[in-house]
């Protein structure tokens, strides 16, 4: 079982009822497992925030709630959190946060245990998919038993790896009854100050309490060497160093000093494995103890067995990797993305970028797109260039954004602009789907996680009602429409949004009928088709083009930039 | 018995992930303790990608590492290049002889390897497949990748029904048949 598949397992046996998220590269599966269980209502929201808001809500109700998100999501749910973290719950509240050591697909490498630590709410940490499953569990009887929310806090390697799980069933809890507690809900400052003393308190009875829970296990072995580690990093130990002692912490927040206190005088040496930020590290530091840990073992990346035996000075038979080109991720065959950045190159402009497929731009071929913070950040990064260049500046510029990054937080931005009195081209890639993350469904789509058709939102009167007069909508394919709507939208003093539609090239049930065809004895082999970088255009050693069939979507870019009529686009 | 090491590289897009799900499956039913390891998100688009597979009787980490493969399946030969030293001593690679040209190289800024298949033979046992042409023989070039895994069926501890059993088991539904069929090519090449 994938890990994020169970932890949908662990929420199902749990008793769930209500779990909330936005995608997030490592944490999606875990939603869309989550709809196998036809007991657990399950949603995507716009975004983290509102995900964690709901959970909260229905924990408020009486009912174990749920939220997932990845590193970075915790960030936009962070407000909440901070919060929830003095109200506590009355239905058990879990959120599943991922970690992506080594950024595999992610803008940064933050370490979710320091935000939880700042947030004082407490965190679990598996070491593989059974852990998984067992220790959302236990996090659901922590959050009830302590009156908090838990993180459980995974990464990209735990919830991307399979492993045996053993199954059990769903214990049925029954709903909490909910009764008016505005003391404890309702967070003015006269009732948090007292709850922030409760918050200190739960903290210090975790932390003792910590020393006897199942999910921390003192493993003594040779006690020459002993390992504090948590997580993935617990299996590198035990790959690398069998007879070692370990100390593996499930709870890493609050930390169980008594237990580590302990452990530590019973072995002679002692190493802190952990990735990411020195969190164990630290605390047993400042307890006075010695260890081993990141002038070691580094704070970037993901560990390996082959980091600890290169410490360990352990014999390994490793040659040298060979020198090859690189392959980065790149935009697929007939993706819409690349025709509308295609349009931006050629009118020579800057893009304000923002976090999906569409950063791709950012990168050979097209090097179009100059920035990108975080979601949502395009449009307000533009206004922000606006005010502070004035208007002529941002003429050679637009912000894109895609669809349900645009509703996540692109919206706000917007809405920003048109009341701060901004000019400038916002471009909405419309692809009719999450398409990064592995194509979920938002609210614009008109289906929910679970499968039911609802109410699409409609993007193009949503920004008329916001006042935007000039709103547009063109084809993503269509290159001459595309750059004569950006030219007019760059002239005005307003702002315009451009709303680019066309569905991602992946998305489920797209048909292909077409296929791109090169006419060689019409080619000038000026190489203009093979600008856009388009996979399925190679060159010939004569300079004209090859295009391979398996991989062409007959989008027709290629056809587009052929001034000489040299690519044909025929039925396959 | 000795924890064994598998590896699947390619490039995103190419079917990895199906392909692991049917050795985990496979291992499985050996009765094994099975440990899978993959790569989703941005890599998928068109990037490198790789995916673990060990089996033995307690597997701890889930990914292999440089030096200990057992088995390395290549779906391009670049990428076969790319983590070869992944091998180890005596460990074999099973390469689909297809080359796909990565941005770098479409762009000019880097040259693809020339004889790569050659210049590997040299040092380790290589067997290679036209798996795409074996595929467009079938009429269904998306199943290369089942006929670069029945290839590989050759170097594991299972049977030809054992395997054709999982592929049932994991594929859609509508896809055994050619499924079936894709795994026989590579198995009887």
């Amino acid at each position: 079982m994938l890990g994020n598949a169970a932890i949908a397992r662990g929420a199902y046996e749990a008793g769930v009822k209500v779990s909330a998220a936005y995608p997030g590269t490592p944490s999606t599966e875990i939603s869309e497992n989550l709809v196998n269980y036809k007991e657990i209502y399950s949603e995507w929201s716009p975004n983290e925030k509102v995900a964690c808001e709901v959970a909260i809500g229905a924990s408020m109700a009486g009912a174990r709630s749920m939220c997932s998100m990845k590193h970075v999501g915790l960030n936009v749910a962070s407000d909440p959190l901070y919060t929830v973290s003095y109200i506590g719950v009355n239905g058990g509240m879990v959120l599943v946060v991922a970690d992506d050591p080594g950024l595999y697909s992610s803008q940064n490498e933050q370490d979710t245990r320091m935000i939880a630590k700042a947030a004082m709410v407490p965190v679990v940490e598996p070491s593989d998919s059974q852990e998984a499953k067992d220790f959302i569990k236990y996090a659901f009887e922590l959050s009830e038993k302590y009156d908090t929310p838990i993180i459980m806090r995974t990464t990209t390697r735990l919830g991307h790896s399979q492993g045996l799980v053993t199954l059990e069933d769903r214990v049925e809890p029954t709903d909490k009854p909910y009764e008016r507690n505005a003391a404890k809900n309702v967070m003015m400052p006269a009732m948090a100050k007292k709850r922030h003393v409760y918050v200190e308190k739960r903290l210090k009875e975790m932390a003792k309490d910590g020393e006897t829970m199942p999910i921390n296990k003192v493993e003594i072995n040779d006690t020459k060497l002993g390992f504090i580690t948590s997580g993935i990093a617990y299996q590198y130990v035990k790959e690398v160093c069998p007879e070692a002692s370990v100390l593996k912490l499930g709870l890493l927040n609050p930390l169980p000093m008594g237990l580590i206190e302990d452990f530590a005088k019973k072995v002679d040496k002692l190493i802190v494995f952990e990735e990411l930020e020195p969190v164990i590290e630290t605390a047993v530091r400042a307890a006075g103890i010695e260890c081993v840990g990141k002038e070691a073992f580094t704070v970037q990346g993901e560990y390996s067995a082959n980091m600890l035996r290169a410490y360990l000075k352990k014999e390994t038979e490793i040659k040298a990797p060979a020198s090859v080109p690189n392959r980065p991720p790149i935009l697929c065959p007939g993706c819409p993305h690349r025709s509308v950045y295609t349009a931006l190159k050629n009118l020579k402009l800057h893009a304000a970028g923002d976090i999906g497929c569409y950063t791709l731009g950012a990168v050979s071929p097209l090097n179009v797109v100059d920035t990108a913070v975080c979601m949502g950040s395009s449009i307000s990064t533009l206004h922000g260039m606006e005010k502070a260049k004035g208007k002529e500046f941002i003429k050679d510029w637009v912000a894109v954004i895609g669809d349900s990054t645009f509703l996540h937080t692109g919206v706000n931005s917007l809405m920003n602009m048109v009341y701060n009195k901004a000019t400038g081209t916002v471009l909405i890639l419309d692809n009719s789907t999450t398409g990064m993350t592995g194509h979920q469904d938002h609210a614009a789509t008109g289906k929910t996680l679970m499968g039911e058709p609802t109410y699409a939102i409609d993007i193009y009167n949503l920004c008329k009602a916001m006042g935007i007069d000039d709103v547009r909508e063109v084809s993503s394919f269509d290159q001459a429409a595309l750059t004569k709507n950006i030219k007019e939208a760059l002239q005005k003093d307003e702002v315009s949004v451009i709303l680019c539609k066309a569905p991602c090239a992946l998305l489920k049930g797209m048909k292909f009928p077409n296929v791109c065809k090169p006419l060689p004895e019409k080619c000038k082999k000026c190489g203009a088709c093979l600008k856009p970088g388009c996979p399925a255009l190679t060159k010939n050693e004569d300079g004209t083009i090859s295009i391979d069939i398996n991989m062409c979507n007959g989008c027709g870019l290629c056809k587009q930039m052929c001034k000489f009529d040299a690519i044909e686009c025929v039925e396959r | 018995m000795e924890t064994k090491n598998i590896m699947i590289v390619g490039v995103g897009g190419q079917g990895t992930l199906l392909t692991s799900r049917i050795l985990g499956g496979i291992m499985l039913k050996g009765g094994y303790d099975v440990k899978l390891s993959e790569v989703h998100g941005m890599a998928q688009r068109g990037g490198s990608v790789v995916t673990f597979v060990r089996y033995g009787e307690k597997v701890y980490e889930p990914i292999v590492e440089e030096g200990t493969a057992d088995v390395l399946i290549a779906f391009e030969r670049l990428e076969a290049l790319r983590y070869a030293h992944f091998l180890k001593k005596d460990g074999v690679l099973i390469v689909n002889d297809q080359r796909i040209d990565p941005m770098p190289v479409v762009t000019g800024e880097a040259k693809y390897p020339e004889n790569i298949l050659e210049n590997l033979s040299k040092e380790i046992k290589v067997y290679s497949i036209d798996a795409m042409g074996e595929a467009l023989k079938l009429k269904n070039s998306k199943v290369f990748n089942i006929i670069v895994l029945g290839l590989a069926a050759k170097h594991m501890d299972f049977t030809k029904e054992e395997w054709l059993k999982v592929i049932e088991e994991t594929v859609p539904p509508k896809t055994i048949d050619i499924n079936k069929e894709a795994f026989i090519k590579g198995f009887e090449f």
